[in-house]
């Protein structure tokens, strides 16, 4: 249990406590990140909202504590994640790990969901900033305002709460609680086709001085150099201090700026970096990242369909294992037995698969599995599903927008090109916990495909008027002439002679009550 | 069912049908040509109006203003193909990129089941490019299609710059909810089914495809745009697709509106819109225009490389540019503007375009005759067909009751052919189609073997030669029944043909109202009146007229006459050749039905009217 609360805000501190939970992992995220465009990003999160918690053994009902905290959150961040049920939680077995301290992964106690409909907006970014110790009102937090924020390509927000260790000895447990945001800036559509770019250009802010809570506070610029040319890029104000990582199988340079040193601030009250770029850049293409995916529906019409995911190993000569895990609402009916995995034109057979099948109006299809995907390879999974009719209450509103499918995460550890050395923990706690690797071949990746839009067939909805019409006609018809053929009685007809004067005749006798003639 | 299980109101309405069936009939057949006459009278048409609430008004600022920029681009495209001798993919490749898309090519190949002619190509080998814009904040999710072929000669270069320059002109805004996909595609409508079919990631035709695909998930709508002049007088529209389908009215709304908008004078069918005013010449200028969309429909080709999108539930249009000697121009300025607004109007789409008519005809743009409105026209003519069954019905089962008591009298009247007798004309009608759908295309190497003629006249005359070959073969199938040759013989034979035209043409209004319509007006009186006993030459004549065949051809001069470029016999012959051709390869191309409803469906039926004709 959280017991002060300077710095950790009390909101998430007594949600923490109260529920049991032992891990929590909030992203809410606009836009998708292109990886072929951008590279691998730094910490990835599926378009939408995406939620997954680790809750304590002690916790007896996971689900009604689930229900509870996305409740919570939802008021908390303003968030719809109150749209977290049953019908879009899962409980991976394989995809998701503790990340902090944790004895035992009992996946009974981890629940997963995500909201691809989810729209991200100022009124989440004002409660996240507002759990920072200073808020946005000193320190890095200064550069955030939403008008800039939200004037951009990618915009993904998460909050992140582990327990660790106080020290090295590790004797005691502290809560970490790491509130971290992406945005993705479009220097293309603003500077013209040039790429330089500058604090105040993107956020029409500078950095004045640092949080007075802070213990750390520092600006990366990463200057890596590409191709071996170093003189490409000029930072403004020179660096102080210059600092070197290997962040996922590259090794980078960062320009750092610590807003904590007095130097700083000497020559300018404020603090604006630029950078520029000393010559046009034809084609800046950026290296292929290894591992990347895509992810489409195929097929037209209403009834059938099929889901496709291509999943690239670009690394030259190694082969690595992802595992996948596709979440299916339960009104695609998936057929499993279409199940197919393709590696250069032969059948990849999973090592470990884990199927949950969906149940209608309660749970979705969970699907996850570990593929080896071999050296410089395309895999191909394909699934096929048919679309299943919705009550006509089910519908949502704008139902011809189609329904959306959550993002199909990748985890895999991928082995990296350039050989890497233990980084020193203590040195550098940043970037081992941003970006951690197992031993020094390879490293973690957490990779999101594309959300699919998928059209389900939808009734006119003006029709249950019709229908009513319609079926009312025809069953009083039916109803009138059946009764009638049923309560008649029929006799064998004689043959009638006679003209128009018998029957006038037979028409007047019919009057009077008489038989006719 | 009440008036019907009352055997007097039976009695009386069995009595009306036998006794007058003729001139209902005739009745009927006039009322639903009547009808169809009167479609583009303002009753029937009322003006169009826009249903999608996103796209209501056009209050939208365009601020395109690249006109001089898109003239250049195409000068550099009109460099770069006459360089490359075909499309310039790498230069493509390279402007999209440095405009900041995400480029992509996907190159295909193709051999045709026999050789085009008319576009001289047998072996084809093409590249489509095309960039994706990203919206910013957007996932992917939807996207728009602005499409331009890249056609031989001089054709459709100024379409590629405008497309370029509204390419840069879309990278630098900001309220992109969609991503847009810009579009070259090779060898027209080839390349739009190529890269339809491997954005879907299905294989319909036989259209082999490599290399990795950049996608944007689901296409909302598509424009396909065709300029060939750097001042126009006139945007013409395409809506027809394959096999008829049409896109939604209300992107045909969307253009009109921002045509008005801008004071683009805007046409369909090449034809200007109505004058107003209810005069007779209005009437006449509607009818005329409202024909040419039904001879359109009826064919089944798709009006521009927009009509294969439709397949896909993407609704799609074709924009051509005209430029005639008119004296107001506009140029391409005006014409980014437009698209610009359409596009901003469609990326405002929450849902997809659902809202108004996906069943329609065009008097002019600015009117429409809904589904409800011209369907009775056809159901007049359906109804002949039906009042000619139930008169053969029920001639037939008086007949049988006849036999009946006969037979209790102990008379042997003479023997009843059973439905057997049916068999051998059914079985070989059918074989004659099948031998029409299959024989012409597997058949042309053994033709150009033995007759000096090309692989694609080869098959051409094939069809016709079975085509003609099919009115001699079958009318003595029932011969090798015995007692086939009664009067109820043929008239069970009739009665089967006229149900079975019925059911045809009826599933077919609903696909494809224009070709349902146009077959049963000539269909339908042949079929009606068709009979082994009455003048068998007058009788003989009126069903060649009323075969599908017979039917393309006059349909060829009657659009000729329409689009006031009479064509001459010899002309219109050739015509008539191509379009054969033609439909052949829409059906192996693009999987168009109209050669296959007419060659296994309504020849084999209508060959069955033929053998009644010919019931000795």
């Amino acid at each position: 249990a959280v017991s002060h609360y300077r710095l950790f805000p009390k909101a998430l501190g007594r949600l923490v406590s109260a529920l049991g939970v032992r891990e929590l992992h909030l992203a809410l995220t606009q836009g998708f990140w292109r990886t072929q465009a951008w590279g691998q990003p730094p910490l990835q999160a599926p378009a939408g909202a995406e939620l997954w918690v680790w809750f304590q053994p002690t916790v007896t009902d996971v689900d009604k504590a689930w229900k509870e905290l996305s409740n919570i959150l939802s008021g908390i961040f303003c968030a719809s994640l109150n749209f977290i049920d049953s019908t879009n939680t899962v409980t991976p077995t394989a995809s998701f790990k503790p990340l902090g301290l944790a004895n035992g992964t009992d996946h009974h106690l981890l629940r997963y969901a995500v909201l691809p409909r989810e729209v991200v907006c100022t009124e989440n970014l004002t409660p996240w900033k507002k759990l920072l110790p200073c808020g946005s009102k000193a320190g890095l937090a200064v550069l955030l305002k939403a008008e800039r924020l939200f004037h951009s390509s990618y915009h993904s927000q998460a909050v992140h709460i582990r327990p660790i260790c106080r020290d090295a000895s590790c004797l005691a447990v502290s809560w970490e609680l790491r509130q971290t945001l992406t945005v993705v800036f479009d220097t293309f559509s603003s500077g013209q086709g040039k790429k330089d770019w500058s604090l105040f250009k993107m956020f029409s802010r500078t950095l004045t001085d640092a949080c007075p809570l802070a213990s750390q506070s520092k600006v990366y610029v990463d200057i890596s150099p590409k191709n071996k040319e170093k003189e490409l890029l000029e930072v403004t104000p020179p660096s102080a201090s210059v600092h070197e990582a290997i962040v996922q199988g590259d090794k980078r340079t960062y320009a750092v700026y610590d807003l904590l040193s007095p130097s700083l601030f000497n020559t300018s009250r404020s603090l604006n970096v630029q950078l520029k770029w000393k010559r046009p850049q034809d084609s800046s293409e950026l290296p292929i990242p290894i591992l990347h995916a895509q992810r489409y529906v195929s097929g037209y019409g209403l009834q059938a369909g099929e889901i496709s995911t291509l999943i690239y190993n670009t690394h030259p000569y190694r082969a690595f294992p992802v595992i996948l895990l596709e979440t299916v609402p339960w009104y695609l009916r998936l057929y499993v037995h279409t199940l197919t995995i393709i590696t250069k034109g032969k059948e990849n057979k999973p090592s470990y698969i884990h199927y949950q099948p969906a149940q209608d109006r309660r749970r979705p299809h969970l699907l996850e599995m570990l593929i080896q995907l071999p050296a410089n390879s395309v895999t191909k999974i394909t699934i096929q599903f048919e679309r299943a009719l919705l009550k006509w209450t089910e519908y949502p509103p704008d139902p011809n927008h189609g329904f959306y499918i959550s993002s199909s995460v990748l985890s895999a550890l991928v082995p990296s090109i350039v050989a890497m050395k233990d980084v020193d923990m203590e040195q550098s706690p940043l970037f081992t916990s941003l970006f951690p690797s197992s031993d020094g071949s390879s490293y973690f990746v957490r990779l999101y495909t594309e959300p699919l839009l998928v059209n389900l067939p939808t009734p006119d909805f003006s029709m249950p008027y019709n229908v009513i019409c319609l079926t009312c006609t025809v069953v009083a018809v039916c109803y009138g002439s059946f009764y009638n053929l049923l309560t008649r009685t029929f006799h064998v007809e004689e043959p009638s002679r006679g003209g128009l004067a018998k029957r006038l005749a037979n028409i007047i006798r019919k009057f009077r009550g008489v038989p006719p003639l | 069912m009440g008036l019907l299980s009352d055997p007097h109101c039976r009695r009386a309405l069995s009595r009306l049908v036998l006794r007058l069936n003729t001139p209902l009939c005739l009745l009927s057949y006039l009322l639903g040509l009547g009808w169809f006459l009167a479609l583009p009278l303002p009753p029937l048409a009322p003006r169009t109006y826009m249903s999608e609430n996103a796209m209501g008004s056009t209050m939208v600022e365009e601020t395109f203003g690249m006109g001089e920029r898109a003239l250049s681009y195409a000068r550099e495209f009109a460099g770069h193909k006459k360089k490359a001798g075909g499309m310039p993919v790498a230069w493509l490749e390279r402007t999209m990129w440095s405009l900041g898309l995400e480029v992509h090519r996907q190159p295909f190949t193709l051999t045709l089941p026999f050789p085009d002619e008319t576009r001289e190509r047998y072996m084809v080998k093409g590249t489509n490019v095309y960039g994706i814009l990203r919206a910013p904040r957007a996932s992917s999710t939807e996207a728009l299609v602005l499409s331009v072929p890249c056609s031989p000669g001089t054709q459709n270069n100024q379409a590629l710059g405008l497309m370029l320059a509204l390419a840069a002109h879309f990278r630098g805004q900001i309220y992109w909810a969609k991503d847009i996909i810009f579009l070259v595609n090779e060898h027209d409508l080839l390349g739009m089914e190529a890269w339809l079919e491997a954005y879907h990631d299905i294989n319909l035709t036989e259209v082999q495809s490599s290399g990795a695909l950049g996608r944007a998930g689901a296409i909302q709508a598509a424009i396909s745009l065709e300029l060939s002049s750097d001042v126009v007088t006139s945007l013409d529209v395409g809506v027809e697709g394959l096999n008829g389908q049409l896109p939604n009215l209300d992107l045909l709304n969307l253009f009109h509106a921002f045509c008005q908008k801008n004071g683009l004078l805007c046409t369909i069918q090449g034809k200007l819109p109505r004058p107003e005013g209810d005069s007779l010449p209005a009437y006449a200028h509607s009818l005329q225009t409202l024909l040419l969309m039904v001879l359109a429909q009826a064919s089944g080709r798709p009006r521009g490389d927009h009509g294969l999108f439709l397949r896909y539930r993407i609704e799609a249009i074709t924009l051509r540019g005209i430029n005639s000697f008119r004296q107001y121009k506009y140029d391409l300025t005006t014409l980014g503007k437009t698209l610009e607004g359409m596009f901003r109007k469609l990326n405002n789409l929450l849902e997809r375009l659902h809202q108004s008519y996906f069943f329609y005809l065009l008097p002019s743009l600015s009117r429409f005759v809904s589904i409800g409105l011209y369907m009775p026209a056809f159901g007049f003519l359906i109804l002949v067909l039906i009042l000619k069954a139930l008169d053969l019905w029920m001639k037939l089962s008086k007949g049988e009751t006849g036999n009946a008591e006969r037979l209790w009298d102990g008379d042997h009247g003479e023997p009843r052919p059973g439905l057997l007798a049916l068999v051998p004309p059914l079985v070989v009608c059918h074989a004659a189609g099948l031998a029409l759908y299959f024989l012409p295309v597997l058949g042309q190497h053994v033709a150009t073997q033995h007759f000096p003629v090309s692989e694609a006249e080869a098959v051409v005359l094939t069809l016709i030669a079975i085509y003609v070959a099919g009115m001699a073969l079958p009318h003595n199938a029932h011969r090798a029944l015995s007692g086939g040759g009664s009067d109820r013989g043929w008239m069970v034979l009739k009665l089967v043909a006229l149900l079975y035209l019925a059911l045809q043409l009826g599933c077919l209004a609903l696909l494809n109202f224009s070709l349902g319509f146009i077959l049963a007006a000539t269909m339908v009186p042949a079929a009606a009146a068709v009979t082994p006993n009455g003048p068998r030459v007058l009788l003989g004549v009126l069903l060649v007229l009323g075969t599908p065949a017979v039917t393309l051809l006059l349909t060829i001069f009657l659009q000729r006459e329409l689009e006031e470029a009479p064509a001459g016999l010899g002309e219109g012959w050739q015509l008539f050749l191509g379009a054969l051709g033609e439909g052949l390869l829409q059906h192996h191309l693009y999987g168009s039905i109209l050669y296959p409803f007419l060659a296994l469906g309504a020849h084999p039926c209508w060959l069955l009217l033929w053998n009644v004709l010919c019931w000795k």
